[in-house]
């Protein structure tokens, strides 16, 4: 994926071997919004970044607007009743505003982000229990990711969505049940037909760069 | 030393999905800190996550819900730019249950020279530190139910393999097994199990309760 044409990468990772993606053509669109199957996507990552440098409101209105239904919806799914959703799911957007400086683009799309915020905040909520995380790893000098990554990194996010969407539906509900807390750790199988191997080697190579420049 | 003893997918799914309880979370956690591959794949897992969450039935929000938040932001401490981390001889999420580094943790002896300390997690599962003087044998037992044991310092070994920092052993209900912690270094170790553990021997299983192992 780093062999495109248009490649200007020049970081000394670039000749760890990766998985060829067909679609690296695609991913230097940049801009404040990517042309995807002909509809203008919203570039996330550029509203968080507004939210993050110019306390945009306007930009948070956005995410809001996009994700915080979302984030309700799926709660209530997990088993939150609607009011106790509905206050979780402010919580949840509370906390984009205030840790979007912590928000890694290269690392995790925005709605993945999004997730893992909402993740945490329901087993605070209905297990109420702590939600240990790995630790931090360090900025590097350079505070804002590579354009280039954070467009591939939600590329990667829509693909895998739409594979989601293309599963047969009994796989699908199962996928489904895992993430929504109605399975057990026990039955939960790892296959998911889903294609991760793209998604896990960009994020290794992001924290391949952090390592990096903690030596 | 490339760690040889990985998470499976099926914990690390669950890990992301948020179906563990908060002592196997830990080790999870622990492993994270240590172990890049393993970070991967739970950050792809929670990518699928995301994914999920883009198509999930959007539920509509309350009235004047964006202006609740907008209050909410405004009473919100302000949360400070993250520091460099710090860097220690326990992993990130370990300090946090011990309130501190390797010297805050508050040993309790469970015998044969080796020590325990229980962290402070929800009940259903238990995490303990467990430090075994080195070529010490901890006492041979068994699980009712899985056994997460995760090195952070030192080696032990067992009937099954040789087990160094940032390895996990996953042991599942049918593993009867005596790990034995390497000559020359103490083995420090960070395990989690769901159930009480099963011993074999009679003077353990009576010191059990005790210990609370």
């Amino acid at each position: 994926m780093f062999d495109a044409p248009t490649d200007d990468m020049t970081a000394p990772w670039h000749a760890r071997p990766v998985p060829p993606a067909p679609w690296a053509a695609v991913r230097r669109s940049g801009g404040a919004s990517a042309v995807k199957d002909g509809t203008a996507e919203t570039d996330w990552a550029a509203q968080v970044a507004l939210v993050r440098d110019n306390r945009d409101s306007a930009a948070f209105a956005r995410i809001f607007r996009h994700f915080a239904p979302r984030v309700k919806g799926f709660l209530m799914k997990s088993g939150a009743s609607a009011a106790l959703a509905e206050e979780c799911a402010q919580d949840v957007m509370a906390t984009l505003w205030t840790k979007a400086h912590l928000f890694d683009p290269a690392r995790a799309s925005v709605s993945t982000w999004i997730f893992t915020i909402a993740r945490n905040r329901r087993i605070d909520a209905l297990r109420k229990a702590r939600r240990p995380e790995p630790e931090d790893l360090p900025w590097g000098p350079e505070p804002a990711p590579d354009q280039a990554d954070t467009m591939a990194m939600q590329q990667d996010t829509d693909r895998l969505g739409r594979a989601l969407t293309a599963l047969p539906p009994k796989q699908r509900a199962l996928i489904e049940r895992a993430y929504f807390g109605d399975l057990s750790h026990t039955e939960i199988a790892a296959e998911t037909g889903l294609p991760l191997g793209t998604i896990k080697s960009r994020i290794r190579l992001a924290l391949d760069r952090l390592r990096h420049q903690m030596t | 030393m490339p760690i040889r003893h990985h998470m499976t997918d099926a914990l690390l799914l669950a890990y992301s999905a948020g179906q563990l309880s908060e002592a196997f979370n830990l080790v999870v956690a622990a492993h994270l800190s240590m172990c890049d591959e393993c970070r991967a794949q739970a950050g792809a897992f929670d990518a699928v996550g995301g994914a999920m969450l883009e198509h999930a039935p959007a539920s509509e929000m309350g009235g004047g819900s964006l202006a609740q938040t907008m209050a909410r932001i405004a009473a919100a401490p302000a949360t400070p730019r993250a520091a460099a981390p710090r860097r220690g001889l326990l992993p990130g999420p370990v300090r946090d249950y011990v309130g501190g580094d390797l010297d805050a943790v508050r040993w309790r002896p469970v015998g044969m020279g080796v020590r325990q300390a229980i962290l402070p997690t929800a009940p259903g599962a238990k995490a303990r530190l467990l430090h075994i003087p080195a070529g010490q044998a901890v006492p041979d037992h068994g699980h009712r139910g899985m056994e997460l044991t995760l090195v952070l310092r030192g080696a032990f070994r067992d009937a099954t393999d040789r087990f160094a920092p940032g390895d996990v052993e996953i042991a599942a209900e049918d593993l009867e097994h005596t790990p034995v912690a390497e000559a020359g270094e103490d083995c420090l170790c960070l395990a989690a199990t769901d159930a009480p553990l099963r011993f074999t021997a009679l003077l353990p299983r009576m010191l059990q309760p005790l210990f609370r192992i």
